[in-house]
């Protein structure tokens, strides 16, 4: 009983600084005419303010493994507009689908191929 | 019984239960294009369609799921804060694989859509197809884009690239966590990311540095790549 309660204690503050650190990016995006997406600043600025040791990673830690672990149900929403375009999907259907995902696995192939000639690299000339 | 189906809790605990039962079927069968996110879209999408329910009323009383997509990607900063460490001896090799990962994504699918016959609209909906959903209704949205369009896109390549992107990465022989972690990342956004991570944190972490820097390229390159590709054609 102690536990929980004690979880729950811990809960509520941790969704709290996720909330305030997306509304942060928010702020700065409205203030400074941003392209880029509140939720990645504040991504960004929780990494930096994890980093500075401003804020604890267990004041954190359980929330954001939750959601991360979840992500992908937060997307069942947004998906289901799909309905609202399969006219336009099944009349243009190979143009969509071939670009997509032939574009898909370019991205997967350059990045990680990138990446690991990189590593490869790397570890060959460790000490140069 | 209409208020009922239409109300708000009913709508939240169909999409609830028909994930649950999704992810039962997959733990079950394991067959990996039984997706549970692609067949609870589907559930919800063929229960929308039987009982007259239209997408934007859905969409406005499921909010309440839809909400934590944006703290969960503030969340990501927890696994990258974990291997600051190692991105910061590393920042020269991620800096390269993301830009060219990026100005790859964009350009390939501009180019692709153009010559199979799409029209403007398609493409520039299509342009920011391998970032999360937030950040790719917004980049649709500013260039003219259908965002319902992108969304749709943007599911499905999330879950394409879940599904199908480790056996793509091994098949080229990237196998390296953090190449590999990088790429889901980079490609299929936090749908790939939450895939991913469940290999560990080296995969996790670099899974959602390639969804945040490409989240942040795609935003900062579509404007000036779009331009570029227009005059192409």
């Amino acid at each position: 009983m102690n536990t929980i309660s004690n979880k729950m204690k811990q809960t509520l503050p941790q969704i709290g600084w996720l909330l305030v650190f997306w509304l942060l990016g928010e702020i700065i995006r409205y203030l400074f005419h941003l392209a880029i997406p509140g939720s990645i600043i504040g991504m960004i600025l929780l990494t930096l303010s994890l980093e500075f040791k401003i804020i604890k990673l267990h004041q954190v830690k359980d929330v954001s493994d939750f959601l991360i672990r979840n992500m992908a149900f937060f997307f069942i929403p947004p998906g289901v507009g799909l309905m609202v375009n399969l006219e336009l999907i099944a009349d243009n259907w190979l143009a969509i689908t071939a670009a997509t995902l032939l574009s898909t696995v370019l991205v997967l192939l350059v990045t990680g191929w990138v990446a690991q000639i990189g590593r490869s690299k790397t570890s060959e000339n460790e000490n140069v | 019984m209409t208020d009922l189906i239409h109300s708000e809790v009913f709508l939240v605990s169909f999409t609830f239960v028909s994930y649950i039962l999704a992810q039962k079927l997959y733990q079950k069968v394991n067959l990996i294009f039984l997706n549970p996110v692609l067949i609870a879209i589907l559930a919800v999408i063929l229960f929308l369609r039987f009982t007259g329910i239209e997408y934007h009323d859905y969409a406005d009383k499921s909010k309440v799921i839809s909400f934590w997509l944006n703290p969960s990607v503030v969340a990501l900063a927890v696994p990258l804060y974990l291997q600051m460490k190692r991105i910061k001896k590393d920042w020269v090799r991620i800096l390269l694989a993301t830009l060219s990962g990026s100005v790859i994504g964009i350009v390939s699918v501009v180019i692709i859509a153009q010559i199979l016959g799409a029209s403007h609209e398609i493409f520039y909906s299509l342009a920011p197809k391998s970032v999360t959903t937030p950040i790719a209704l917004s980049i649709s949205e500013t260039i003219g884009g259908l965002p319902a369009l992108t969304t749709a896109v943007v599911v499905v390549v999330g879950v394409f690239g879940a599904v199908l992107g480790e056996s793509i990465l091994k098949l080229a022989r990237i196998k390296h966590p953090n190449a590999v972690g990088l790429a889901m990342g980079m490609a299929s956004h936090a749908l790939g990311t939450a895939k991913i991570a469940t290999k560990g944190d080296e995969y996790g972490s670099y899974s959602a540095m390639g969804l945040a820097i490409n989240g942040i390229l795609t935003s900062l390159l579509i404007p000036k790549l779009l331009l570029v590709l227009e005059g192409w054609f």
